[in-house]
């Protein structure tokens, strides 16, 4: 294939990385930027929700469609149920001490995976896509006799794919709505700014935080089952999207959505381009190499702002 | 109205306040008097539930509130003005005012009447709180807090490097709210200003609570200001 399909064919393996990150990140980014928790069992939370999802397209094991469409309305409540439960009992008693809940956090990290060794197995296992129709790409080449239109062998997505980068972008579109235009969104944004006036104000902090732990959660939730008929469930699952989404949420700026969105983005796109003409090593090496150079010269991000 | 009994408080294992007594009545403005760091700031903190309490009873109208969550206390009247107006800096006017109506769940009216008292702050409800000038910004702390229709209200240092004309708004503010019988606590270190504006004076020393006196029994050279705050 030449240079020019083989980038679209990479860019659009990117978007599909860009989007499922981008909602990844977005959850351990809304959970930093409220309280100030940063979130290493986040990646479980992805995790638990590919999980669950392929147990319950398994147990209901008929149309596909049905199944995933299930998955997608209950991995994410699982999700949100056990970070809830995870807030109330371990975060919650630890005053959401910034260092204590990063060890916290990482106990956490080690019950899930191991539980979910326990119960699910070391396997990797499929959910199937409700619909997965190939799609051939065209191409515009200048030929003898002007521009052309073809389809070069080999360039195509899938329907499935497309509709990831669909509803993750509805999503994203649907969280930033959410959060400028509803009660709670306000009170989310509040809580984040000065947790103790939210206080002065009624705002029960709490159960604001315990609410953002879930809603994080089930964001990454989310986003597994979107990519589980594309990667496979897998107990370990967790390393990746957590250490893309620690990049993602660093190189945009802590507690910044739009700063989140666009370097998953960057991240994403960069990662699957990379990926396709290089190698994912290589991806990972620059991702990390850019951390590096924003935390050395930008320390706040791209979006964030210098705290005092 | 409000009334602290052997209250203790602090920050973690440092103890700011000792026994410490205080009663603010109906429709009266009492006054908070001490040198830096006597405090002043952690006794209203304290009464907002916002620091644990180490021993005391905090009671308003006879309820005892000491052991209410620091989000219960708003709800039950108590409007905080703190120090420094702490707004929510990126939010808008309008968002920070519909934070303050939300606590005790008062809608349009309450919004109307809070504006009505401040209408600069009518013009600029989609503005950032973060660009608003530090008198507009004193204006919204302030509106932020009435919007709770409170029958206490805590102001710490509301006029603090405020131009005159902000601070006179800032006077006839407390003034009506005083007429409507709305309990004032104001912590204040002008001292012009606590002698025209407040009803009665309490002196604290060392985060105990000492003296409390009538206003008109003070005057600018009143022995009493020279022992508490050194002028």
């Amino acid at each position: 294939m030449e240079f020019g399909p083989h980038l679209l064919l990479a860019t659009l393996e990117g978007a599909v990385g860009a989007a499922v990150l981008a909602l990844t990140a977005l959850g351990l980014s809304l959970v930093f930027g409220v309280m100030r928790v940063v979130n290493v069992a986040h990646g479980e939370f992805y995790m638990l929700g590919a999980v669950v999802a392929w147990f319950v397209a398994s147990t209901l094991g008929s149309a596909p469609a049905t199944g995933f469409v299930a998955a997608l309305l209950i991995a994410p409540v699982c999700a949100a149920v056990v970070a809830m439960a995870a807030d109330r009992l371990v975060l919650k008693r630890l005053h959401y001490d910034p260092e204590a809940t990063i060890v916290a956090t990482i106990g956490i990290l080690y019950i899930m995976q191991q539980t979910a060794l326990m119960g699910f197995g070391p396997e990797a296992r499929p959910v199937a896509p409700p619909f997965n129709t190939r799609i051939a790409l065209p191409w515009v080449e200048w030929g003898e006799n002007g521009l052309a239109l073809f389809y070069p062998w080999g360039l195509s997505t899938t329907s499935y794919k497309l509709f990831v980068i669909a509803a993750a972008a509805a999503i994203l579109i649907g969280f930033a709505l959410f959060l400028s235009r509803s009660r709670f969104g306000l009170i989310m944004r509040a809580t984040q700014l000065d947790r103790e006036t939210a206080l002065a104000f009624g705002i029960p902090v709490e159960r604001v935080y315990s609410l953002v732990f879930g809603l994080g959660a089930a964001l990454a939730a989310f986003a597994a089952v979107l990519i589980v008929p594309i990667q496979q469930a897998h107990y370990l699952m967790g390393a990746d999207p957590l250490l893309l989404s620690f990049i993602v949420v660093i190189i945009g700026g802590l507690g910044s959505l739009r700063g989140t969105v666009v370097a998953a983005l960057l991240i994403g796109m960069s990662d699957g381009i990379i990926s396709v003409f290089f190698s994912p090593t290589l991806a990972k090496i620059l991702a990390t190499l850019l951390v590096a150079l924003v935390l050395v010269f930008r320390p706040q991000g791209l979006y964030g702002k210098k705290r005092a | 109205m409000l009334k602290l009994a052997g209250v203790g408080a602090g920050y973690g294992p440092v103890q700011v306040l000792y026994d410490f007594d205080l009663e603010a009545r109906a429709g009266e403005v009492l006054c908070l008097l001490g040198r830096n760091g006597a405090g002043k700031t952690t006794t209203l903190k304290a009464i907002m539930g916002l620091l644990p309490l180490s021993g005391g009873t905090v009671t308003l109208n006879g309820a005892d509130i000491t052991a209410l969550p620091a989000h219960e206390v708003p709800k039950r009247g108590i409007g905080y003005v703190p120090q420094g107006r702490r707004l929510f800096s990126e939010l808008t006017v309008s968002e920070n005012i519909e934070i303050g109506l939300m606590a005790r769940g008062n809608g349009r009216a309450t919004r109307a009447r809070v504006l009505e008292m401040f209408p600069r702050l009518s013009e600029r409800l989609d503005q950032r709180a973060e660009t608003l000038s530090g008198g507009e910004q004193q204006m919204l702390a302030t509106a932020r807090a009435l919007c709770l229709e409170p029958s206490v209200l805590l102001l710490d240092e509301p006029t603090e490097g405020l131009q005159p004309s902000m601070i006179q708004l800032i006077r006839e503010t407390v003034e009506a709210m005083r007429a409507q019988g709305v309990a004032i606590v104001l912590v204040e270190q002008r001292i012009e200003a606590v002698l025209t504006l407040s009803d009665r004076v309490a002196f604290i020393e060392n985060g105990h609570s000492r003296e409390v006196v009538d206003t008109s029994d003070l005057t600018a050279a009143s022995p009493l200001l020279k022992k508490y705050v050194g002028v």
